[in-house]
Formats: structure tokens, C-alpha cells, sequence
């Protein structure tokens, strides 16, 4: 560049640019975060999807899923009586216990009852034969179909006159805590606050890489630490609102009892959503493009759906998978959040579990810290 | 003189494969408006990304204000203007709140309101950014980079997309940057914006410089000031046969149309008809203009800056 003159002297230049505002604005330390948390929470509430997959989808699958399986009074068997000449005098031996509403029996042709009983729809038929006798036909892998057998074998020989030798009472025990919906519920909240890190987190901060925006705040003085710090706690934020409206609506819809502490339950909710964040971050770390991470976040989802124990117990899972699914951190945010709600145990008696949820968000967060890239 | 960047022997390679610069010199002075031209790839964004402080050089030296990267990024973050190339803001936040978002980050931003102000989108201020037509989001980024209250600004391609009103609009916007004092880098691949708006160039092409100085500079380098365009019916000729006329400094020849820069029309043009008379063919077309930018680049590099 031979037109610019070699002697010169670099230098800042004395004037500012720019007239001075009549008032001078001067932004204090945490300015910036404030602003980042606020902008955050102002971009969430203003997706209408993301209000309904964080709040109203949990909330609907508690309701779906309770209502789906409620604890029906054990006896209400489905019976299918073959039709024929023994077929009324069945009806009449059950009459007693269809009256207390512990059996249903209805006569249909031997073709229709064995197949309805095959899809399911019945849990055990009846055959009258020629002799007098009952033939049963039930499926022993399937609990409706061996309960509904003692059941209606239990009523016919107590209305043909069966003496007990023993005698025998019985009280009724339905107690909340060991209901279906009382498992499931601490189950979803772990599933919510997963997704909700992977997704808000992981998602949200590759999406913002494409659009570059992520390298439009690395271009101004905004201290990067704010932001990660930002959006962690706006998200844990979201995540007790989240526990707060989940374990209040099994309260409140299905008498759901909280035997342990509220603090306790804060707590691990809190160090539930620090580890799944953590985990989105790291899932976040390189990818470029919204596409392959929302790839990455299904298959770190998926095992954690199926065997973490959400749905069922994983105890049916075979026992060599035990130990490698009790070290996943949903299993361990699961059993120690049941533990607490459900049993009234102390976070102390949980400590193997809050290892296990601190090593995954510990290690993931430094990993996510060396390799995050913000271009 | 004050100089707001110097860059020296400035090279990027990625991935150990791809040069995008091969050595490049740059001297910004305080006050001016730099254009760096270009085609699509020829290292502007690079360029301006690593002056930025976003991307690291492979090797060359950066001064911004005197300061290093390595050593004063937190101050010299606080004291430049920047707006990429495409950035989408949160499509979810107001043209209000994503100012207010941007000038918190800065120690002593100017009010985000005074600067909607000036950048005509005081009516658009509760508007959400996904509503923005692509003028007024080219200007709300332009705007992120003004609330820093910058000494430096730095535009990639600010009008690439725009329709010729949102352009001038955002050319007059640089002016009052600079009347103000502050220094303006931009690259583009418009010649007619970096004739307008620059004070100085610089033509980069495959990721070293080829031409600097002012538009009026690079214009008298390329010999003559005028420019004779021309098709004729009967094919086309050896470029030899051109440049032997009287005046003519250089020959470009593509589709079909001869270009000849000239030093004198009125001693070029008779002639040139007169030896067209004499091959007996036919003129079909005849125009002479003011060489520009565009002729200047065709000529350093033989191919034109957009392919369009």
C-alpha cells in the first residue's frame, strides 16, 4: 500500500465518536445476565409449543395414563359362559358375585367366546358339559385371566354349597402410595426435566449456532460464562415450576401423598436438572446443525425412556442390565425422587444416587466447557 | 496519521487444506471508510472475522486501536460495532428488547432508544423480529452494532438482499457513523456501494490483495478513464487487432462485446469505425461510459466480480 505514509504511529483516536448522550448510561456487573435471563424467558413464553410440551404434556399424559390404568377393584372378571344346556345354571352359581360387581358373565357361542377371549376381552371362559361339570379355560401368563379363574371357581363352589373349613375375614386396604399414578408420577418429572435439558439446552443452543447468534454475542463484550449461566438458571427455574406443578396436580387430582421433605425434593430436582443440563450442553458442544443434534438427543433419550423405569418398573429388565441401567442418571434421579416422595426417605439415605446424577452432570459440564465452540 | 486497524502478511488456512488468505496487508486510518471488494470466496469474511477477533489467524499480525487480540480482547470487544454476515436474532423478542438485550452487554452503551431513532425503527419497536421485512432486520443488525457505541464498525455485506431504497438507506446510515468520527469497515461485492460509500478499497481476490487506494485512484490505474463497448456482426476479432487503434490502454473481449478502455474517445472512436469499414462488418452496437470499479476488477483479474 504504497499511498499510506510509513511513519505513522498507532494510536486510539482522541475523540470519541458520537455526540454525547444527554444522559450517560453505565451498566453494572451483572447487566448482562439479567438481560439474557429475561430475553430467555420472554422467547419461551412466547412459543406456544414449548409451553405445551413443558407444561400441559405432562400434566395430560399423568391424566391419560391414571385414568388409562386406576386401581379397579380385583374381581370384576370378564367371563365368557359358553352357550348350551349348562349355560343358565353358570349364570345362576354366579349370580351372587355379579351382584357384587366381582364378576361379569355374559353366554355366547363357543366360537365368539373363544375368540373374544383370545383378543383379550375375556379373561377366562366357562364350558358347561353334558355331565354337569365346568370346564375352565385360562391363560396362565396373564394375571386378569388366573385371578378371574380362583374368582369365578371360588363363587361357583360357594353357591353350590361348599363349606370352608377354615373361617376367614377380609379387610379392603387401598392405600395412595402404591397405586399405579403414584409410580408414575415422580417417573414423568424425571422424563420432563431430561427432555427439558436436552432439548432446552442442547436444542435450543445448537439452533442458536446456526443462526449464528451464538457468534453474535461471542462478538461483544458479554462475558460468555453469563450466558451459560444464564440460561441454566432460567431453565432450573422452569424445572421447579415444572415439579411443583406435577407433584400438585397428582395432590390434587389423584390424592397423591408427599411423604418426604419439600427441601429434599427441591433439592434433587434441582440437582436433576443441573445433571441433564449439563448432559444437553455436552450434546450441544460441537454439533452445527439442528438436524444431527436432535439426532444425537433421541439416541441419548432413548435408552433412558425405556429402561430408567418411567413407565414400569425395570426390574423386568434381565439382572445382567441391572447395574448398567441403575449407573444411567434418569434411573438414579427416578429411584431417588420415588424414595423421597414416596417412602419419606432422606436425601442423606440417597447418596449412592446423587453420586451417580453428580458424576454424570459433573463430568458432562467439564467436557462441554473444554470443547464448546461458539462459531 | 492515526490507525485504526493494521493487519500484516495475514493467512488463514483451513483444515490444513484451504488457503483463504495468502498474505494480506492492511492500513485502516481513523475516520475512513474502507471497503474490502471482492467475489463470492475470496476471503473478505475471513478477513473481517479474524480483525474481529472471532476467528485466529494461522499466522500475520493484527493491531485494532493500537491493541492485540491476545492481550486486550475484553477492551477492544467494548469499542467495536460489529454485524455479521446473515445473523438471525431471536425471532421471539421486540426490536426494543433485543437493543436493550445487545446494550447491556457493553459498559457504556448509547440509549437504545436513541438509536432506533436513527435507524428508523421507532415504529417498529414492539414489533416482534420475525414480523421485520429484510430491510429493517438488515437495519436492527446494524443497530445491535451501533447501541456498543463504537469507535470501529464492521459491516459483512450489509446491503446483500436489499432492494435499492433499503440500500440507500443503510448507506446514509454509515455516513452519519462516519460524520460523527467513527471508522467504517465493510466488505461487499457491490462496486457501485464501494464507489459510492468507500473512501478507500481494497480488491481481494483468491485471498490476497490485488489492488488498493481510492475509487478514483484504482479507476486512473487501470489507464484510461473511458470505457468503449461494441458488437459486431461478423464475429469476433484477435484482441490485436483492437489494441493497435489509436488510444486504447487495454482490450477485454467476452460474449461477443468488445471492451476497450480508452484514453481519448475522440481519437479512438473514428478510427475504430473507420477499420471497421474497412473489414466490412457490421457495428451492431456502439456505447462508451466512465470506466468503473467493475472495469477495473475485470481487468486485474479477467473475470467479472458477479457472475449475474
Amino acid at each position: 500500500m504504497a499511498n499510506i505514509d510509513t511513519e505513522h504511529e498507532i494510536a486510539m483516536p482522541p475523540v470519541k465518536p458520537g455526540p454525547l448522550p444527554a444522559v450517560r448510561r453505565e451498566n453494572g456487573r451483572w447487566a448482562g445476565y439479567w438481560h439474557l435471563l429475561i430475553a430467555g424467558f420472554r422467547g419461551l413464553m412466547r412459543e406456544p409449543e414449548v409451553v405445551f410440551w413443558v407444561f400441559i404434556f405432562p400434566i395430560l399424559l399423568a391424566l391419560g395414563l391414571g385414568l388409562a390404568f386406576p386401581n379397579r377393584p380385583v374381581g370384576s372378571s370378564r367371563v365368557a359362559i359358553v352357550s348350551g344346556s349348562g349355560a343358565q345354571r353358570a349364570l345362576d352359581l354366579l349370580k351372587p358375585s355379579s351382584a357384587k360387581g366381582l364378576v361379569r358373565a355374559e353366554v355366547l357361542s363357543a366360537q365368539d367366546a373363544w375368540n373374544r377371549f383370545r383378543l383379550g376381552k375375556y379373561d377366562l371362559v366357562v364350558t358347561p358339559h353334558a355331565d354337569r361339570s365346568f370346564e375352565y379355560r385360562y391363560d396362565p401368563a396373564r394375571n386378569e385371566s388366573l385371578l378371574a379363574r380362583a374368582a369365578v371357581e371360588d363363587a361357583m363352589q360357594t353357591a353350590a354349597g361348599r363349606k370352608d373349613p377354615l373361617s376367614t375375614s377380609a379387610h379392603v386396604s387401598s392405600e395412595p402410595g402404591a397405586r399405579y399414578i403414584d409410580f408414575l408420577i415422580p417417573g414423568l418429572l424425571g422424563m420432563n426435566l431430561m427432555a427439558s435439558g436436552l432439548w432446552g439446552i442442547g436444542y435450543a443452543l445448537v439452533e442458536m449456532r446456526q443462526r449464528k447468534l451464538l457468534k453474535r454475542y461471542a462478538a461483544t463484550p458479554m462475558r460468555r460464562g453469563d450466558f451459560l449461566f444464564a440460561l441454566a438458571s432460567g431453565r432450573l427455574l422452569l424445572a421447579l415450576l415444572q415439579l411443583l406443578l406435577l407433584l400438585g396436580f397428582g395432590v390434587l387430582a389423584f390424592h397423591m401423598r408427599i411423604l418426604g421433605s419439600w427441601i429434599s425434593i427441591f433439592l434433587i430436582g434441582t440437582l436433576g436438572a443441573f445433571s441433564f443440563g449439563a448432559l444437553g450442553l455436552l450434546t450441544a458442544s460441537r454439533a452445527q446443525k439442528a438436524e444431527s443434534v436432535s439426532g444425537i438427543i433421541n439416541v441419548v433419550m432413548m435408552p433412558m425412556w425405556i429402561m430408567s423405569g418411567v413407565f414400569f418398573s425395570y426390574e423386568h429388565f434381565p439382572a445382567v442390565m441391572q447395574p448398567f441401567i441403575k449407573a444411567l442418571p434418569l434411573t438414579a434421579f427416578n429411584d431417588a425422587l420415588r424414595a423421597i416422595v414416596l417412602e419419606g426417605a432422606s436425601l442423606a439415605a440417597q447418596q449412592v444416587r446423587l453420586l451417580i446424577l453428580c458424576l454424570w452432570g459433573g463430568l458432562s459440564f467439564f467436557l462441554a466447557v473444554r470443547w464448546f465452540r461458539w462459531t | 496519521m492515526n490507525l485504526a486497524i493494521r493487519c500484516r502478511n495475514l493467512r488463514k488456512t483451513y483444515d490444513d487444506r484451504v488457503e483463504a488468505l495468502r498474505g494480506l496487508d492492511l492500513e485502516i486510518r481513523v475516520g475512513e471508510c474502507f471497503g474490502l471488494l471482492g467475489p463470492n470466496g475470496a476471503g473478505k469474511t475471513t478477513t473481517i472475522e479474524i480483525l474481529e477477533g472471532l476467528l485466529a489467524p494461522t499466522s500475520g499480525e493484527v493491531e485494532v486501536l493500537g491493541r492485540t487480540w491476545d492481550t486486550h480482547s475484553r477492551e477492544l470487544r467494548e469499542m467495536l460495532g460489529i454485524s455479521l454476515q446473515e445473523t438471525r436474532l431471536n425471532e421471539k423478542l421486540t426490536v426494543r428488547e433485543t437493543l436493550e438485550l445487545f446494550a447491556s452487554f457493553y459498559r457504556y452503551p448509547r440509549p437504545p432508544l436513541q438509536v432506533m431513532e436513527e435507524m428508523a425503527l421507532t415504529e417498529k419497536s414492539d414489533a416482534w423480529v420475525e414480523k421485520l421485512s429484510g430491510g429493517q432486520r438488515q437495519r436492527l443488525a446494524v443497530a445491535t452494532a451501533l447501541v456498543a457505541d463504537p469507535q470501529i464498525l464492521f459491516l459483512d455485506e450489509p446491503t446483500t438482499g436489499l432492494d435499492p431504497q433499503s440500500r440507500r438507506q443503510l448507506w446514509e446510515i454509515v455516513r452519519q457513523f462516519q460524520r460523527r468520527g467513527g471508522t467504517v469497515l465493510l466488505t461487499t461485492h457491490y462496486m457501485d456501494e464501494a464507489e459510492r460509500l468507500c473512501d478507500r478499497i481494497a480488491i481481494v481476490d483468491h485471498g490476497v490483495m490485488i489492488a488498493s487506494g481510492t475509487p478514483a485512484e484504482l479507476i486512473e490505474k487501470l489507464g484510461g478513464h473511458r470505457m468503449v463497448e461494441f458488437t459486431t456482426a461478423g464475429g469476433e476479432f484477435a484482441a490485436d487487432s483492437w489494441s493497435s487503434l489509436p488510444g486504447v490502454e487495454a482490450v477485454h473481449q467476452g460474449n461477443g462485446t468488445v471492451v476497450l478502455s480508452v484514453r481519448r474517445l475522440h481519437e479512438t472512436v473514428p478510427a475504430l469505425l473507420a477499420a471497421l469499414e474497412s473489414r466490412g462488418s457490421d457495428l451492431l452496437h456502439l456505447t462508451t461510459r466512465d470506466a468503473s470499479l467493475e472495469d477495473v476488477f475485470v481487468r486485474l483479474t479477467g473475470r467479472r466480480l458477479r457472475e449475474d
